[in-house]
């Protein structure tokens, strides 16, 4: 059996690695993509659009309509793990640490949980020990994180970057502060409920200025049309389109990013996890 | 003049992915998939693709190998087969 998988794989790779003779050479101006849509991108991108980046021009412009449904289906990801994973029964159980004395107390059955105060903290069952470095680190580090996110968000019509991997960054160094300290400090920073209000809010303002273009009589994500409401000079626009196309996206793919981290990582419960 | 590089890097990616199809222990495929991912964000980065690297360095390297650990710190850390 072992022996016949190999064999269909190693025919099917090889099959493949033949097909790839026929394929245009890397960078081959003459293949079927370069002569026809590449030049027109490369010298009307900059004049049309007023972005020097080519492939945020291409794709949150020319091809706007595409990464339009890649947020839906980042966002349909999230909503699965959701659907799937999230799970509203509590635990049997939890464990308190009364800070002053370091006396842990365990509730055997769910009472009422003590409130939050200076006096008790919840503890993983997992008992990890405090560790005064990773945290002092990670606590330094994280701003600087989000605030390169949000760099790769605005500049992503000048340089590499964009919606998709600033929101990436955005949601890892949250991830970054889940896994340092615990759980429940990111759960406590931004609520269940607010997580989902920003996915849906990312895919909104996409399209929503995709809408926002039609009202003046363009077509859907058309952003030229958008001159009517904002007052800069007209081949600046289609720019200030794709910036706004961008900080959509990047919220979306940022609260996707927790809700599948908590989700996989808390067993859908939000209470513990890495 | 890319040709050296492109040699290692192919090189190190073929490693990972025999390595990570290979080996029982989950969290080390984990791990290894994060390698392989890097060594393609480099091959992106080596072709020119500076905007398809940055997508593999963030998301394949970084976020979906904390995926893949979270996952499998909540399942089970060896494989049957």
């Amino acid at each position: 059996m072992k022996f016949a998988a190999f064999l269909i794989v190693s025919l099917c790779g090889g099959l493949l690695l033949y097909a790839t003779a026929d394929l245009p050479a890397w960078g081959d101006p003459n293949s079927p993509a370069g002569t026809h849509l590449s030049p027109h991108y490369i010298e009307k991108a900059l004049e049309e659009t007023d972005v020097p980046n080519l492939v945020t021009a291409v794709l949150a412009d020319y091809r706007g309509y595409d990464t339009m449904f890649e947020t839906a289906v980042v966002f349909c990801a999230g909503l699965a793990c959701l659907l799937l994973l999230r799970d509203y029964t509590r635990k049997k159980g939890s464990f308190y640490r009364h800070i002053p004395t370091g006396v842990v107390i365990h509730f055997k059955e769910n009472r009422k949980n003590p409130p939050k105060s200076r006096e008790f903290e919840h503890m993983d069952k997992e008992w990890v020990p405090y560790d005064l470095i990773m945290k002092t680190v990670c606590r330094i580090l994280i701003p600087f994180i989000q605030l390169y996110a949000l760099y790769v968000v605005a500049h992503g019509d000048f340089s590499p970057g964009g919606g998709f991997q600033g929101g990436v960054i955005f949601g890892s160094s949250l991830i970054l502060l889940a896994i340092s300290y615990n759980l429940r400090t990111v759960m406590d920073r931004i609520k269940e409920r607010v997580l989902g209000f920003l996915c849906v809010l990312g895919v909104l303002v996409y399209t929503g200025i995709g809408v926002l273009c039609m009202i003046p009589g363009g077509n859907f994500l058309d952003y030229s049309k958008l001159a009517v409401f904002l007052p800069v000079d007209p081949g600046h626009v289609r720019a200030l389109g794709m910036l706004g196309v961008e900080i959509g996206v990047g919220i979306a793919v940022m609260a996707v990013m927790v809700v599948i981290y908590v989700n996989i990582a808390s067993e859908g419960r939000h209470d513990e996890g890495l | 003049m890319h040709w050296q590089i492109d040699l290692i890097i192919l090189t190190f990616i073929i490693f990972c992915a025999v390595a990570a199809i290979t080996v029982r222990d989950l969290l080390s495929t984990a791990i290894l998939f994060g390698a392989y991912s890097f060594m393609m964000c480099l091959l992106w980065a080596v072709m020119g693709a500076v905007d398809v690297a940055f997508t593999e360095a963030s998301v394949g390297a970084g976020v979906s190998t904390v995926f893949f650990v979270a996952a499998v710190f909540r399942t089970s850390r060896r494989t049957k087969d």
